[in-house]
């Protein structure tokens, strides 16, 4: 049995994951996958040539171990109970990381591929408003905590759960 | 009164040091928040009213109403920006 949630510092493989997450059930017939990457949110497309680089430098990722987890693995049975889906697995990664790395993965197995891109959509827009996970960028002229985004807490009121997250008091 | 362990994470970690505290505290999380404002800075500056703050009673989410027991763990943080 693979575990279903892994917080790590290390990089993880995206296809090696997915033949673990399927390996031996024959039941799927759907894997649906989201990777989610370090975001330079100043760099530029220069008229479509190479990028412009900005200036985040890297990215601090702090977590609550412990309630990390615990949250995480509630998500999920969440998503069993309210999707047909067979597996899902989920890797957080933590501590510093440079544009361009992987941070995150959700992955989902089920027998048709409606029930894993909800599933995994679902996934998604809980962790990025329960899960207890701050960025922090590091640019030249120091360092800056990332803002919650009151979109994020939109995305989650699609599947009639409240957030609470970004937004005053 | 019961006592509690504090503990802070991200931007409240910084301003507020070493990052966990023991205190002997009031009935709910909200009534510990306005006890830690009390105290004057850099509590009243970072756990301000005016400031987003979210808590965590053992491990959980939970609103400023949540009744605290003896020996549990509450944690503040700004919201959360994970994924």
């Amino acid at each position: 049995m693979v575990a279903r949630v892994s917080i790590q510092t290390a990089d993880f493989d995206l296809g090696a994951e997915l033949a673990a997450l399927r390996a031996q059930d024959l039941r799927v017939g759907a894997v649906c996958s989201f990777v989610g990457t370090v975001r330079d949110r100043h760099a530029q497309l220069q008229r479509g040539a190479p990028v412009q680089v900005g200036p985040v430098q890297s990215l601090e990722l702090e977590h609550y171990p412990g309630m990390t987890e615990k949250s995480i693995e509630l998500m999920i049975d969440a998503a069993l109970g309210r999707f047909d889906i067979y597996a899902a697995r989920v890797i957080h990664r933590v501590g510093l990381l440079k544009p361009a790395d992987q941070i995150v993965l959700v992955a989902v197995t089920s027998a048709h591929r409606g029930e894993s891109f909800q599933a995994c959509e679902f996934l998604m827009d809980y962790l990025k408003t329960q899960a207890p996970f701050w960025k922090k960028e590091v640019t030249p002229e120091g360092t800056r905590w990332v803002d919650a985004r009151v979109s994020d807490d939109a995305a989650l009121a699609r599947w009639g759960l409240a957030a609470d997250n970004a937004g005053p008091g | 009164m019961r006592r509690v362990h504090i503990r802070y994470f991200a931007a409240l970690r910084e301003a507020l040091g070493p990052g966990e505290e023991w205190m002997t505290a009031a009935q709910t999380v909200g009534q510990l928040r306005d006890e830690l404002i009390a105290r004057g800075d850099p509590h009243a500056q970072a756990l301000a009213r005016s400031r987003p703050v979210r808590a965590a009673l053992d491990q959980s989410l939970c609103p400023e109403t949540q009744a605290l027991e003896e020996g549990c763990e509450v944690a503040f943080f700004p919201p959360v920006t994970g994924g």
